[in-house]
């Protein structure tokens, strides 16, 4: 239970409906410059929330600057965290308790708080050049601006230099301790144990290191504050009972490294060694960071000079019998396009990932939107299909990982496979699968010479034969110039062309065959609304359905994995619902596409401010659509 | 499979597809074509075991003609399908042929990273210094005033030279040749296909459409052997009709100068060996120009180092040695916790 529990608390548009922001569940956000360390500070409370056996939902959100002016509102990072004792499926719609670590913070958050919600801020900072910098001309904790929350001021600043005095650090590393100080603080708070944090920071710093000891000192120190009730009954403790997992060994992850990790189990089922080529970019660089640390999975990585050569590299490796994957966001997505038509017209398996970010242009780099779609499914010169498949969660990017392996190499077609900023960043638990779970797909290269031709195609999957080079007797050309069906021949032929192009299409389209059919997540397979959804938004989404099906509106939640082709049933299925409601985070591109796909007069709940769609707002838009 | 019988010795006619060529007759590229046929014959290669990579101009079908693997790529783009090749199977016998657009327009990004990295590749660049495929527009390497579809007063911008560029970006072996000279491109093409990391040759050739002559001054027989020179390692560097002239560091510069031996007080001890490993020789050879002086022609450097790929299947190769990488033990590395 939640012993902090304010009644007034709820998504407070009617009083009466409890968004997620109820009794069982609280929502965390930890602010701060840039450089104040809060990534890892709500990085550590994640785990120790999940030790505890929480359900969790993270969100990192941080600057496109490494390291801003200091004290800028736009040097702000935040952490948000929803934790509880229900499963959670969103990081949460509005924090209830805010920690600032210095004006900047509290400004660019304190608006998001809910009515009544527990703000603690570092006193220390709020000096007057800290104010002006953040933009406040007048102190906010006197003018009313905080008004209808509850405010305590802890000087954690100084409170860190006392409790780090003992060891032998500067004033820098001693500040540095300001979040320790802070993690301690909260870990009270929640009941939790500072022990495998103690033992992170020891293994960071070296155990006997003194800045290991200021840290572990600070952490404490935040702690014992809290326990000694020097905050005088403004912070309670809370204990926020366990959820009832499903048996099992769990961990937390990412969806960098659910994906990263998928991509590596794929190409295990499929029997290959993966060559990755990927170039740094926002918030893609992961993926290359942690595949750069498998090479004993046979896992070779190439940080290419531009994503064109990237994807080129990726291509070539898969022409050479790899499986060859790259990886980006937004503009270097844009650059790979004229390589995955070659991918396309040389029938060739790639798999890209797409972690989407903001855009257009540079857009927004550390900002999450889910604006790629159109780029994906019909982004390329010429009449271009290939697979298109998206990834709804943290965890759900191992599956899709290894999915987009599956059909690259089974059907020789590039497969895009698109993440989001939200996903790449945020945690959650997950019930760790094991290999033996899924069923291998081992590929088969072409070794027989007798009767080979290059373009010819399987019966069933019209796959072209995948040969590599240096198997005797099969030597052949191919290239992105239109190819004689079957002898891979360059062919100006009219009829050809059509041939080819049908078959391309065809050869996409039957796909269709080998996914599962279009489910519906929540509610009955028609009614009068529903809510269809793609990517990231799966949780959200979800969530509010529930909510206003317990409700009693008739309402149901579709949520589309294949992007292309779409599953078989969907346009059927979308047609037995009175009203369909797209909500994304884009300007109405799945919008578009499913009228064009459905003839159907839908409509979209649409967003693009960089921020994942709230629980609130989805539910807002399912109201305005269906009464009781 | 690999049947364990001695191989026939193949021919050239071997290395030749089944496909019509379709170039313009009189095409420079035929001759190089023909060249590289004989070479990898001659070199006893394994067309099994090679690739040929390129990416769009006319130059770039080279693929198609080829009884090899190919793989005809995007415009300026094959260095980098070539690497991944190479990065995926280091065993194959990987050929890059590129035009001078192709390579050192679109594709000079490529090309440079190819090159500093020392990918174990041979890069064959077809310098007609236009771009053909395109029906003759002036190229990075045509010259100041080259008349063109889309500089009909003649261009105003200054050329690359190829070698210079290749130099510059580190490759380790750059050799020059010309597309009528098929015995010294067989020699090169040797010589690129033995060299361990990337191996770049600038082959002169002619566009018999669109700048035709573009090299006669001096490729026509009646003045090549005043104009150019065949470098070797170890021999000084002398040329000329009477073997007569030859390079000599200019007294008192940093600069070549070419000499007539026998005149002025200059004896053969005056000539310069060429040294195929000194750098700096090797980018003052590069950019010699007639009428003043000769041009380089042969492995102008080759000074081995390491190969890319090399390194990379090294570091692959040294992780599975400390134990294959197990997925269930990956997925449960870090902090886990178990419910009952
Ligand atoms: C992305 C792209 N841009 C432009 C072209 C058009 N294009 C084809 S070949 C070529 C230039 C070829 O010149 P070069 O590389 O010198 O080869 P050459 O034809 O002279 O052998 C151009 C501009 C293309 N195919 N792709
Ligand atoms: S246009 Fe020039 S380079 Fe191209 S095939 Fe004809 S002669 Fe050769
Ligand atoms: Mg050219």
């Amino acid at each position: 239970m939640n012993l902090q529990t304010d009644p007034s608390k709820g998504d407070g548009a009617d009083g009466v409906q409890m968004s997620e922001a109820d009794t069982d569940s609280i929502v965390v956000r930890f602010a701060g410059d840039s450089g104040d360390g809060v990534q890892l500070l709500g990085g550590q409370f994640a785990q120790a929330t999940a030790l505890d056996h929480n359900s969790l939902a993270t969100f990192p959100d941080f600057p496109a600057e490494i390291r801003a002016p200091i004290g800028t509102t736009y040097g702000v990072s935040a952490f948000q965290i929803k934790f509880g004792s229900r499963m959670i499926k969103t990081s949460g719609d509005s924090p209830d308790v805010l920690v600032a670590l210095n004006p900047a913070a509290l400004k660019v958050n304190y608006k998001d708080l809910r009515t009544g919600g527990l703000i603690i801020l570092d006193a220390g900072s709020f000096t007057e050049r800290n104010l002006k910098k953040a933009g406040f001309d007048v102190d906010p904790r006197e003018d009313g601006t905080l008004g209808g929350h509850r405010t305590i001021e802890i000087d954690i600043s100084s409170l860190t230099l006392e409790a780090t005095k003992p060891f032998d650090v500067t004033q820098k590393e001693a500040l540095r301790g300001k979040n320790m100080w802070t993690l301690g603080l909260i870990y009270w708070m929640y009941d939790r144990s500072t022990d495998a944090t103690e033992k992170f920071v020891a293994g960071k710093f070296g155990a006997d290191s003194a800045v290991a000891q200021a840290n572990i000192a600070a952490l404490k120190a935040g702690h014992a504050y809290g326990e000694t009730a020097e905050v005088s009954g403004d912070i309670q403790q809370t204990r926020v009972a366990e959820v009832e997992f499903a048996p099992g060994e769990y961990r937390l992850v990412t969806g960098a490294e659910a994906l990263s990790w998928g991509l590596v189990a794929g190409c295990q089922l499929a029997g290959i060694d993966m060559t990755f080529c990927s170039y740094p970019i926002t918030p893609s660089s992961p993926i290359l960071h942690i595949l750069s640390r498998l090479k004993n999975f046979g896992v070779t990585t190439f940080q290419a000079e531009d994503e064109i050569a990237a994807a080129c590299s990726a291509i070539g490796a898969s022409y050479a019998g790899n499986m060859g994957i790259t990886a980006s966001s937004g503009p270097g997505i844009a650059l790979k396009t004229e390589a995955i038509g070659l991918a396309i017209s040389t029938e060739l398996p790639l798999v890209i990932v797409n972690t989407q970010r903001a855009g257009p242009s540079t857009g927004l780099p550390t900002k999450t939107e889910q604006s790629d779609l159109f780029l994906s499914v019909w982004g390329r010169n010429g009449d271009a299909p290939m697979v298109v498949l998206s990834a709804k969660s943290p965890s759900d990017c191992f599956e899709t990982g290894i999915e987009a392996v599956r059909l690259a190499t089974k059907y020789m077609t590039p497969v895009f496979l698109l993440s989001d900023g939200y996903i790449a960043n945020a945690a959650e638990p997950w019930l760790i699968p094991s290999l033996s779970d899924y069923k291998p797909f081992p590929v088969s290269y072409r070794s027989e010479a007798e009767g080979f031709q290059p373009f010819s195609r399987d019966d069933e999957t019209l796959a072209r034969p995948w040969v590599k080079p240096g198997t005797p007797g099969l030597t052949h050309r191919i290239g992105g110039i239109e190819k004689a069906d079957g002898s891979g021949n360059i062919s100006y032929d009219p009829e050809n062309h059509q041939r080819m192009t049908d078959l391309r299409t065809n050869k996409i389209a039957g796909i269709a065959k080998d996914i599962p059919a279009q489910a519906v997540e929540l509610g009955n397979e028609g009614g009068k609304l529903a809510v269809v959804g793609w990517g990231s938004t799966f949780g959200p989404i979800n969530r509010a359905v529930a909510n206003m099906r317990d409700a009693g509106l008739d309402v149901a939640h579709i949520h589309i994995r294949n992007l292309w082709p779409l599953p078989e049933n969907l346009i059927d299925l979308l047609g037995k619902f009175e009203n369909v409601l797209v909500a994304e985070m884009n300007n109405g591109q799945m919008l578009t596409f499913l009228r064009s796909q459905t003839r159907q007069d839908i409509d979209g709940h649409l967003k693009v401010t960089g921020q994942p769609l709230t629980i609130k707002e989805v539910e807002d838009a399912i109201r305005a659509r269906v009464q009781n | 499979m690999n049947v364990q019988v001695e191989p026939a010795k193949l021919k050239a006619k071997d290395f030749a597809s089944d496909q019509e060529v379709r170039w313009c007759p009189g095409c420079g590229d035929y001759a190089i074509l023909k060249a590289v046929q004989m070479a990898l014959a001659n070199m006893g290669a394994e067309p099994d075991n090679t690739v040929f990579v390129s990416g769009i101009g006319c130059a770039a079908r080279f693929p198609y003609y080829m009884a090899t693997y190919g793989f005809h790529t995007i415009h300026g783009r094959a260095p980098a399908v070539a690497s991944g090749v190479k990065l995926a199977n280091p065993d194959l016998d990987v050929w890059i042929v590129s035009g001078d657009g192709d390579s050192l327009s679109i594709g000079g990004n490529h090309l440079l990273h190819v090159l500093r990295r020392n990918m174990d590749v041979q890069f064959l660049l077809f310098n007609n210094e236009i771009y053909g495929l395109t029906k003759g527009q002036y190229s990075p390497t045509s010259r100041v005033g080259q008349k063109s579809p889309s500089t009909p007063q003649g261009s105003v911008d200054a050329p690359v030279d190829a070698c210079t560029f290749a130099l510059g970006c580190n490759a380790r072996f750059v050799a020059r040749g010309i597309d009528i000279q098929a015995k010294d491109l067989g020699h090169v093409f040797t010589r690129a296909r033995d060299h361990k990391g990337a191996s770049f040759v600038e082959i002169i050739q002619n566009c018999i459409v669109f700048n035709d002559d573009a090299f006669a001054h001096f490729t026509e027989k009646s003045v090549a052997k005043e104009t150019q020179i065949h470098v070797a390692h170890g021999e000084k560097l002398i040329y000329g009709a009477e073997s007569n002239k030859g390079l000599r560091i200019k007294p008192g510069s940093f600069e070549l100068e070419a000499v007539t031996i026998g005149e002025n007080g200059i004896t053969e001890d005056d000539i310069l060996v060429h040294d195929e490993t000194n750098k700096v020789l090797a980018s003052l050879l590069v950019a010699m120009k007639p009428p003043s002086m000769p041009v380089a022609l042969g492995v102008i450097y080759c000074d081995p180092a390491p190969s890319y790929e090399q390194a990379v299947k090294d570091q692959v190769e040294a992780a599975k040695a400390k134990g294959l990488g197990d997925m269930d033990t990956l997925l449960r590395s870090g902090s886990t916790w178990t419910v009952s």
